[in-house]
């Protein structure tokens, strides 16, 4: 008897929405010891381990070497290919002083400042 | 049997609860955000609601992806906020309707609603910003309440359908509470905006508007559409509109616009604010 072997991406083809990833099963899984850093720094004393012995702390919760390099390299994007949720790097941006609409700025390539400003235009219009 | 007075829908973004702890009420930035909650203050001194039924999601404090509730109901005597990691000042405990809570619940299952029940629960952002606003002041508590959290952040999300078939269900079982009780009711969360992706930043003004334009008359109109169809229109966060249905559906079939406001940008969102109140309430101003 054959085994049969299953796995998440062997899943249908999905809906893609430009420029968006959903997070989904593949995402939630892929992002878990990611996300679940993230959620650790709901307390300040994880935020202070983290800024001590930010290695040492990303080893910790198990990191995979991509989750390690995206965080490394502070790039949103590359985090969020790593199974990143958003709401849960706000928290790790807090400890960088980065609010949401640096992060916004950072994923689209433009400064915080044009980023700001293309809103503001948005209510303008 | 209890009387729903009305229902608040709003924005929670967290940094409306900084301008909050900061004052900026008036400032130029806040303001025009901040002015559409005159016309609910005036409206609740009048409706002088005893207890809250909110519909929000939460944003990684009580709820980890390791077990992520699809419907979560509260049931506890009191509930907690606490430090979300951005930096908000942490809010006074809130009081509970526990007994209110369990008869929801019960309702709710007896429906055929698998929902999580949950005796602790830590409330975040999305709970305490949306009361902070209507009620100012930081000791201010007025109502107690019962909070109903939607998972919007793991796909696969409720359907939006299903989400306005859960408010009914809650709107059945306040109808057979048999306490006098003068229930309002909160959806929170968008409207448009998306914090992640190549996208990040995106705004739907039209999708906005129809939202707002059909919410109270015929909020059928909002459920045409999948979940994944309003990460689309309204981006990854505005799916929050999943709320504000499910809370559409507690208020009951008919409902009158006593105001709205909009206001683009609040941080990356489009902002807004909508106050619907219920026949029962008219009868009584009249």
């Amino acid at each position: 008897m054959t085994a049969i072997v299953e796995t998440l991406t062997a899943r249908p083809h999905r809906r893609t929405i430009p420029g968006t990833s959903l997070f989904d099963g593949d995402a939630a899984a892929r992002g878990y010891a990611l996300n679940a850093m993230c959620y650790s720094f709901n307390d300040e004393a994880n935020r202070e381990a983290f800024r001590a012995d930010e290695e040492g702390y990303c080893q910790r919760f198990g990191l995979t070497s991509q989750q390690r390099a995206a965080v490394a390299s502070r790039n949103v994007l590359a985090m969020i290919d790593a199974g990143g949720n958003i709401y849960y790097l706000a928290k790790l941006a807090g400890i960088f002083g980065l609010s949401v609409q640096d992060l916004g700025a950072q994923q689209t390539g433009v400064t915080v400042e044009e980023f700001r400003h293309k809103l503001q235009a948005e209510g303008e219009l | 049997m209890a009387h729903i007075v009305g229902g608040i829908f709003t924005s929670h973004v967290p940094a409306i609860g900084g301008a909050i702890a900061r004052g900026l009420q008036e400032d130029p930035y806040w303001k025009p955000f901040f002015d559409g909650f005159h016309p609910i203050h005036r409206w609740l001194a009048a409706a002088r609601p005893d207890v809250a039924v909110l519909f929000y999601n939460d944003h990684g404090l009580n709820f980890f992806l390791d077990t992520m509730p699809t419907f979560a109901v509260g049931a506890a005597a009191e509930y907690h906020n606490a430090d979300e990691g951005w930096g908000l000042p942490v809010m006074k405990p809130f009081p509970g309707a526990e007994a209110l809570s369990w008869h929801i619940i019960e309702h709710l299952v007896a429906s055929e609603f698998d929902i999580t029940t949950c005796q602790k629960m830590a409330v975040d952002h999305a709970l305490t910003v949306p009361l902070a606003l209507s009620w100012p002041g930081a000791d201010n508590r007025p109502v107690r309440i019962v909070p109903i959290a939607l998972n919007t952040v793991q796909h696969p999300l409720p359907s939006p359908s299903r989400c306005l078939a859960l408010g009914r269900a809650v709107h059945d079982a306040l109808a057979s509470w048999p306490g006098a009780e003068r229930i309002v009711i909160f959806g929170t969360g968008g409207l448009s905006h998306q914090l992640d992706g190549e996208r990040a930043g995106f705004i739907n003004k039209d999708y906005d508007r129809f939202c707002l334009d059909h919410l109270g008359p015929e909020p059928e109109a909002l459920v045409a559409h999948s979940a994944v169809d309003i990460v689309e229109l309204a981006g990854s966060q505005g799916i929050e509109i999943l709320n504000w249905i499910a809370a559409r559906g507690a208020l009951g079939p008919d409902v009158r616009e006593v105001s709205r406001n909009y206001h683009i940008p609040i941080s990356n969102t489009a902002a807004a604010t909508m106050l619907l109140e219920t026949p029962a309430t008219l009868s009584k101003a009249a």
